[in-house]
């Protein structure tokens, strides 16, 4: 085929059959004969070192075990009990660094229970069936709370307050819910609009209304919703993109990996999305593991994915550097961006070679010039909003323990990736929301 | 090279695995198909009486038990003896001896418990060239509701009756198969001893229900929306089988009887066990109709490179070698001490030793050592009692080490080298009585 060969950034590199097989799902749902073979595997250990290692602290032994015991819907509401989002955490989890990293068959054999891909299938199950939504809500509270971001964090809070009583206001800027769970997850990891459907299927706990284009910063404030509601939840992300500050990066043909991976997300159909020939990814982190396997799956002839430091150093986990290297990403580490040349787009980059000395990381001089025609910077998100008198700490939102934000506001909480401290992980966010929503719910009925 | 050939009852076979009578055996294709693969010899599925056969149902006729991965670890089962014409099973038998002179022919039989019944059967067995005959007293369902199979096992004087027609009408070795639906079953192999029997072989299938299908109520295998109890076998029924071999194998009044071991075996390791228990051969069932006849290969090779790293040149070499030590609770050794110990290089933390100790047991295993997850026995707790060793999902990971010297951490009592049972423990009432 002569098309890959089209230089420049163009559409249409595949044929259709192509980009069906790419964008399809990375790990499809286990059979029920593959569910049973597996959940045969688990030790139901004691005090699971599993369980300890899910942020969410889901009772995994339990979950698995009910599904050996042929009951997959009560096995779904194990998780659910625990993380409301079980379905979008089991296809987005780094299992490889959290469960999975921890289960005593890996120590034993090396090959961990399939933690997630179990939990992905009871959670399916349990949806797939039109079963009624496995919560019902507390007497009505009469308290009213407004949660700010629909994402990971505040669609958890949102579930667990509403459960618990109360009436429930989500502010959300974008035009659809879901967070990243929309916009910026792998849409292999996320196929057949699962983020919307998850999020359908979540406010059938009732008592949530969703209220989307509602920006904070310019149409509501911390102040006001503080003053109008009994408490305030703040999940919003971290919404904007640093951008390299190099000569060159003003060229047409540079941009945000996140903005083109939304932009994908966004897609229905993936060949009208364009892809540079040659692509170069700058960053470590999944956003940059994400954006150069997709390039590669849209047609890209070589796509680089340029870390500063080293590969041990590397944010992405092994499994994801490795899933990279096996989609043909090629991996270079410790290179820093210098410089974008190109007449009237992006030309290419030039890299100088770095290494470690103590803390610092050095230049050593030596440079590498790498081709390219599209450049995605994944350097790291800041959270771009007004966020009142919030306190912060660094760049992001100050909280205590408990999730709470400290003076002046006396009713706000925060969570998620705009929380100091967040690990960038959907179920981290998820956590917060449910701590969020636990101490918030203490506090109102108190 | 071990030599695994064996002479029971004056009946040679190339090795001890012998296909017990079940539907392996029930016709000629099937029993050729199981010399090809090396079987040692087969027991010919139960013959009844001239005339109409037998009918089994036609649905379903198995129930399973399994273990993870759905190994099979249970069946039960509700079919009859041989559901074909006599006569075209005596012929087939005739046949397929003729072609395997060098493997064991045994001839299952049941008939109502008539003198006549027997006198009628016997002469045409021997005329097919078989080896031996093996009464089916055994069969828990179907048979016995028509005063055959189990109902005659169950009664020790039946047995003696039957066992003195056949060795009085037949010249054949006569192997008594017992039932195990019974409370002592010594009792049955005493009878059959006194009846003449050469042997006895045990154990036919245990009366069961092994499920209940919850969406109809009623028992498995459902026929038409009714069950009714089975015939229960493999390997979960090994030790029940284990147990009554070495039963029979001790008894004074049968100790030396030839014994044929049934039940559960599903590996060479299995086969060497009912061997060291007393048994001359061993039979085939449930391992054969999960995996096929290629097993066979399996459990003559194993047993073979066992024998040879053992340095037993023949069956006999071993056999009945666990007969001695076989004992009753009262006489074992209570100055013998041991506790767990975990060997931390194997131990993968799973914690079920932990908590199987702390829930169900004696609180002697840790799950942190200074706030570290960490699994290790507290000797001055440990009972000694391997509950940890049995729940531990990696082998050879915790083992019992025997103290020698010192005290017991637990009772604080010195370790006495000498051997003292509960006949005379302090404790014993009856030994308080015998010693004022
Ligand atoms: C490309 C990419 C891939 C990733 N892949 C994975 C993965 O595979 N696995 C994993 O565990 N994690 C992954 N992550 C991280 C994960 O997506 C985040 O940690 C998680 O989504 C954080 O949830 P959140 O609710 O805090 O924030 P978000 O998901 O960012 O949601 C914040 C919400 O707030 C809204 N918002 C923002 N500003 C305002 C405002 N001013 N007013 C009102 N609403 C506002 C946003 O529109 C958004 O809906 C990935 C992240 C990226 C960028
Ligand atoms: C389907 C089936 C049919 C059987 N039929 C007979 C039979 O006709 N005569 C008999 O003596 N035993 C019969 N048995 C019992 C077996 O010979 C054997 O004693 C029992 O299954 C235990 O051995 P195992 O655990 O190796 O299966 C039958 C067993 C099964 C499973
Ligand atoms: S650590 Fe592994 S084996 Fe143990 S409970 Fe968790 S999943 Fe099961
Ligand atoms: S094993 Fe054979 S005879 Fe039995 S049900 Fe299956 S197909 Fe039919
Ligand atoms: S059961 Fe075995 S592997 Fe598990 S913690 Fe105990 S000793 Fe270790």
């Amino acid at each position: 085929m002569t098309m890959a060969e089209t230089t420049g950034v163009k559409a249409k590199r595949l044929s259709d059959a192509e980009y069906a097989d790419n964008f399809s799902d990375i790990h499809p749902l286990l059979t029920a004969h593959e569910a049973l073979v597996e959940a045969d595997r688990c030790y139901f250990c004691y005090d699971a070192p599993c369980m300890t290692a899910c942020p969410t602290s889901i009772d995994i032994p339990m979950f698995i075990r009910k599904i050996q015991a042929g009951n997959p819907v009560g096995s779904a509401k194990t998780i659910f009990e625990q993380n409301i989002l079980g379905g979008m955490c089991a296809r987005v989890c780094p299992t490889e660094t959290l469960c999975e990293e921890a289960c005593v068959r890996e120590t034993a054999e090396g090959k961990p229970v399939k933690i997630g891909q179990l939990q992905r299938y009871a959670t399916d199950t349990y949806m797939s069936r039109e079963l009624p939504h496995p919560f019902k809500r507390a007497a009505a509270t009469g308290k009213k709370v407004a949660v700010v971001g629909a994402g990971p964090a505040g669609l958890s809070c949102a579930h667990r307050l509403a459960m618990h009583g109360h009436d429930v206001v989500i502010y959300e800027a974008r035009p659809k819910p879901g967070g990243l769970n929309e916009y910026g997850i792998a849409s292999y990891k996320a196929t057949n609009n699962f983020a919307q459907r998850e999020i359908e299927w979540l406010m059938q706990i009732g008592g949530i209304e969703l209220k989307l284009g509602q920006r904070l910063g310019t149409d509501i404030s911390v102040e006001s919703l503080a003053e109008s509601h009994d408490a305030v939840f703040i999940g919003i992300g971290l919404s904007s993109a640093y951008t390299l500050n190099i000569p060159g990066s003003d060229l047409p043909g540079v941009e945000a990996a996140i903005d083109f991976i939304a932009r994908l997300r966004q897609a229905e159909d993936k060949s009208t999305l364009p892809v540079g020939q040659d692509v170069v990814v700058i960053g470590g982190g999944m956003t940059a593991v994400d954006a150069a396997v997709q390039s590669k799956l849209l047609g890209a002839r070589t796509v680089s994915l340029v870390y500063r430091r080293s590969r041990e150093q590397m944010p992405a986990s092994r499994y994801e550097q490795e899933l990279a290297a096996a989609h043909g990403v090629h991996l270079v580490f410790n290179a820093k961006p210098v410089r974008i040349s190109g007449a009237n787009a992006v030309e290419s980059v030039e890299f100088e070679y770095t290494r470690q000395d103590g803390a610092n990381l050095v230049g050593t001089g030596e440079t590498v010039e790498i081709p390219a025609n599209q450049v995605l910077a994944a350097i790291g998100q800041w959270m771009e909003a007004e966020v009142g008198e919030l306190e912060l700490d660094g760049t992001t939102l100050a909280r205590t323990p408990e999730n709470r934000s400290p003076m002046p506001y006396p009713n706000v909480w925060v969570g998620g990736d705009c929380a100091h401290g967040g690990e960038d992980l959907t179920v981290v966010a998820v956590e917060d929301g449910k701590i969020a929503a636990e101490n918030i719910h203490k506090t109102l009925m108190a | 090279m071990a030599d695994l050939s064996t002479n029971f009852l004056g009946i040679k076979s190339p090795n001890p695995f012998w296909l017990a009578s079940a539907p392996p055996t029930d016709k000629a294709y099937n029993v050729e198909r199981a010399f090809e693969a090396g079987w040692g010899g087969v027991v010919w599925k139960t013959l009844g009486e001239a005339g109409p056969p037998v009918v089994n149902v036609n649905g379903p006729r198995y129930g399973a038990i399994w273990g993870p991965d759905r190994r099979l670890l249970g069946l039960n089962n509700i079919e009859l003896i041989t559901d074909r014409d006599l006569e075209i099973n005596l012929r087939e038998i005739t046949e397929v001896k003729k072609r395997w002179p060098d493997r064991a022919m045994i001839v299952s039989i049941m008939v109502p418990c008539e003198e006549q019944s027997w006198k009628a059967i016997l002469p045409r067995v021997e005329d097919t060239g078989a080896d031996g005959i093996e009464l089916n007293f055994g069969c828990p369902h179907g048979m016995s509701e028509r005063g055959m199979g189990a109902a005659v096992g169950q009664v020790p004087e039946y047995i003696r009756m039957v066992a003195e027609w056949c060795k009085q009408y037949s010249k054949l070795p006569v192997i008594v198969k017992l039932t195990p639906n019974i409370t002592d079953i010594r009792y049955p192999a005493r009878a059959a001893k006194a009846g003449g029997a050469d042997a006895v072989s045990l154990i036919n299938t245990i009366s069961s229900i092994v499920s209940v299908d919850l969406d109809n109520f009623a028992p498995m295998p459902t026929i038409d929306g009714k069950g009714s109890h089975g015939g229960y076998c493999g390997p979960a029924v090994k030790p029940i089988a284990l147990n009554m071999v070495a039963e029979i194998a001790r008894d004074p009044e049968t100790r030396g009887l030839p014994i044929s071991g049934i039940g559960g075996v599903s590996t060479w390791r299995d086969a060497a066990e009912f061997i060291a228990l007393g048994c001359g051969t061993v039979q085939v069932c449930t391992a054969a109709m999960t995996y096929g006849f290629k097993i066979v290969q399996e459990m003559a090779q194993g047993l073979s490179d066992w024998m040879d790293e053992k340095g037993y040149a023949t069956i006999a070499d071993f056999q009945s070698r666990a007969v001695p030590n076989v004992t009753d609770w009262q006489y074992l050794n209570l100055n013998y001490v041991t506790k767990a110990k975990i060997d931390q290089d194997l131990c993968i933390k799973c914690g079920r030793c932990h908590i199987a100790c702390e829930d169900t047991s004696h609180q002697a295993i840790t799950s942190t050592v200074d706030g570290v997850r960490y699994f290790e026995v507290m000797e001055d707790e440990c009972v000694g009692c391997n509950l940890c060793v049995n729940v531990c999902p990696i082998d050879d990971c915790i083992t019992m080490v025997r103290m020698t010297d010192g005290a017991d951490p637990r009772t604080g009592k010195p370790i006495d080298p000498d051997y003292a049972n509960w006949t005379t423990h302090p404790n014993n009432p009856m030994a308080r009585q015998a010693a004022e």
